[in-house]
């Protein structure tokens, strides 16, 4: 027999671990459990956009919960992927105020562009195709979320080009939750 | 254009800056609040001033301020819901990413008045990038001494943190929002007790929306009497309404109450017309959750009069004629739009995020949007029409929350108001499948 072994077991970076000691101070000291979403949401960032069963336990063992009270919580809430995703996730509003603004034909222009279905990623790796529910921002539709960016009034093709060339051009490397990232155009000029 | 309490400097160059801010007028509120009023005054000022509570439900805030709990030695919360996750609704996301010390201002006067040491900014996890802006300008307030240890000298000390959700539009529910906080999944708690007596961490709590506690800073700068003033009869003060769908000019308002419905869609000042020279079909004025009416009923009631932009005058007629201003997310569709599809796109959407504790809103949303979807696709039948206003009346009080009358109004408003065009669906499948494919009117097709 092949001796098998264990995969490396992840451990969060220094940068990290002093946002997850800053977040949580926040709650009172018997509560630390509070963090649980906000370390959720570091651990997907630093891990590749997505949180193995080895990162919640991880994440488990940093709030010294039980890792079922993590699975229970990544399981619920639709912003954590639990497999593997692109470098890109595009997160498409589907929702009527979107719909009406075009999100289906959108959805389809995405499809046919990068290759990939909504629920896969394109064979080059590049984009996983998510879709979602309102973003609060349906005066803008129709809208596609990239991590912490928003993609707004994609109604033209020129407007989805410039969101995926830009997209194309970003080297992969995890975002992390307390860098910043810029406003949304809609935001800049009304 | 009417008076702006919130949205006034909105504009001005770096007005999300503490410093800013504060040259126009910031923190007013909380140094007339911490130094010349007790905490009972606050709460006072806000129940002069008629402010009902901009989440949806509409409950006088003053009013919920004076039934928080405040048992000896026990620490009380207050939290703000910034959940903003209503299809239609996207004006705390603006307030909060133009204006964040707005609503800091609003919270430490708003936890001053409630006795609360600790507050929490309760924001959807998709506005990440809103909640750096928050944490920004809230380092900036303590910075500046408005935050922390004995602020202003008053020897009241409030320390105010940003958690974020994580994707789930049952947490902007006040219980689903504090098991969230809690760390747990989003199921809402059963009331009583409610979160005035057991709230966040079992202690007493209240809840407030963005956009009501932002309000209460003008309601502390020009008294609650003045703020009462502005506006039509219960329906005070000045809010904004987020309008999308078919319109020129679609965006975020801030309107006195009491503007007609016709000025706010057709006028320049405002949404500016109906898209592409279009008719106006059909809107859903206060976030998808209420009613949907067509052109005749949102312009003018059943008795003929104006519809006004207020909680009054839009539930004027019950849900027969009438409808709700709920969150002010006002959704306005033009003549090409398909209601049945439009209705099988909401249905799907409560289906999605319904909590499932419950089995008549976790199968009930499910039967939802599996018969609309038949009906839109030409696979439905004229009784799929009346099961799914059966299936809306069977949830319809028997659910833990209110999401499940949230998914059961609009379709049961769909079929009272657009019955005909269920039925073309159902007897001309050919046609109403075809891409494009819109019913006008009896008999005429596409
Ligand atoms: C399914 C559901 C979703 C809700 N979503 C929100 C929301 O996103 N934001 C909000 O402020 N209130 C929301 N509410 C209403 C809250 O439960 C609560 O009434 C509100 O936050 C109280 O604040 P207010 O009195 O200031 O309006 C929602 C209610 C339900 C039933
Ligand atoms: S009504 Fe629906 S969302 Fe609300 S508690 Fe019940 S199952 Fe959950
Ligand atoms: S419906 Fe897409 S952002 Fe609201």
């Amino acid at each position: 027999m092949q001796p098998t072994t264990a995969p490396a077991k992840p451990q969060f970076s220094p940068a990290a671990q002093a946002e997850i000691k800053r977040i949580i101070s926040r709650y009172p000291a018997e509560r630390s459990k509070s963090a649980l979403l906000p370390l959720l949401h570091i651990a997907q960032a630093e891990f590749g956009g997505w949180v193995s069963p080895e990162v919640q336990d991880l994440v488990a063992e940093t709030l010294n919960i039980r890792p079922i009270e993590v699975y229970e919580v990544a399981t619920f809430y639709t912003m954590y992927n639990l497999k593997p995703v692109g470098q890109h996730v595009l997160e498409i509003c589907r929702t009527g105020p979107c719909m009406l603004r075009g999100s289906d034909e959108l959805t389809a222009h995405l499809e046919r562009l990068t290759g990939a279905k909504v629920g896969e990623t394109s064979p080059d790796g590049h984009f996983t195709l998510k879709e979602v529910e309102c973003l609060a921002a349906c005066g803008f539709a129709p809208v596609v979320q990239v991590r912490e960016q928003y993609y707004e009034s994609l109604d033209t093709p020129e407007a989805v080009d410039a969101m995926l060339s830009e997209l194309r051009g970003q080297i992969h490397r995890p975002i992390l939750p307390w860098e910043e990232t810029g406003l949304p155009t809609s935001l800049q000029n009304n | 254009m009417g008076r702006k309490l919130l949205t006034e400097h909105v504009n001005v160059e770096g007005i999300e800056t503490f410093e800013v801010y504060r040259k126009h007028g910031g923190y007013r509120a909380v140094e007339k609040a911490l130094k010349t009023m007790t905490p009972e005054e606050v709460v006072d000022e806000v129940k002069k001033s008629g402010l009902r509570g901009r989440g949806g439900a509409g409950f006088p805030t003053g009013m919920k301020w004076s039934f928080l709990a405040k048992p000896e030695g026990v620490p009380r919360y207050l939290v703000c819901n910034a959940d903003e996750s209503e299809p239609g609704t996207f004006k705390d996301r603006y307030l909060m990413s133009k204006l964040p010390h707005l609503l800091i201002e609003g919270m430490i006067a708003g936890s001053y008045a409630l006795g609360a040491r600790t507050s929490y900014i309760y924001i959807r996890g998709e506005l990440l990038y809103v909640l750096r802006i928050l944490e920004k300008a809230i380092a900036e307030a303590y910075a500046a001494g408005f935050l922390g240890e004995n602020i202003l000298g008053s020897g009241y000390s409030l320390d105010l943190y940003v958690h974020p959700g994580a994707g789930a539009y049952i947490c902007g529910e006040e219980t689903a929002l504090l098991e969230s906080l809690e760390g747990k999944r989003g199921n809402p708690r059963n009331k009583p007790p409610f979160p005035a007596v057991q709230g966040l961490y079992a202690r007493p709590t209240v809840v407030n929306n963005v956009e009501s506690i932002a309000s209460v800073v003008p309601i502390l700068n020009d008294g609650g009497d003045e703020y009462a003033k502005l506006g039509v009869g219960k329906s005070t003060g000045t809010k904004l309404f987020s309008a999308c769908g078919h319109l020129n000019k679609p965006g975020i308002y801030e309107l006195e109450l009491g503007l007609p419905v016709e000025e706010f869609i057709y006028s320049d000042e405002y949404c500016g017309g109906i898209w592409k020279g279009r008719e106006l079909k059909a809107v859903v004025a206060g976030g998808s959750s209420v009613p949907i009416l067509p052109k005749e009923l949102i312009l003018k009631t059943a008795a003929g009069e104006n519809r006004l932009m207020t909680y009054e005058s839009l539930s004027d007629g019950g849900f027969v004629t009438g409808t709700m201003l709920g969150s002010g997310g006002f959704i306005a569709m033009d003549e090409t739009t398909c209601i049945v599809k439009n209705t099988w796109n909401f249905s799907r959407f409560y289906h999605h995020e319904s909590c499932g504790q419950c089995s008549p809103c976790r199968e009930g949303t499910g039967w939802l949007e599996k018969v609309l979807h038949r009906l839109e696709h030409g696979h439905g039948s004229m009784h799929d029409i009346d099961l799914v206003v059966s299936v809306a009346k069977q949830i319809e009080g028997n659910t833990i929350c209110p999401l499940g009358e949230a998914a059961a109004w609009p379709v049961a408003a769909a079929v009272r108001h657009f019955r005909d065009e269920f039925e073309w669906h159902v007897k001309h499948p050919k046609e109403a499948t075809q891409p494009g494919a819109v019913y006008r009117g009896a008999g005429v097709l596409v």
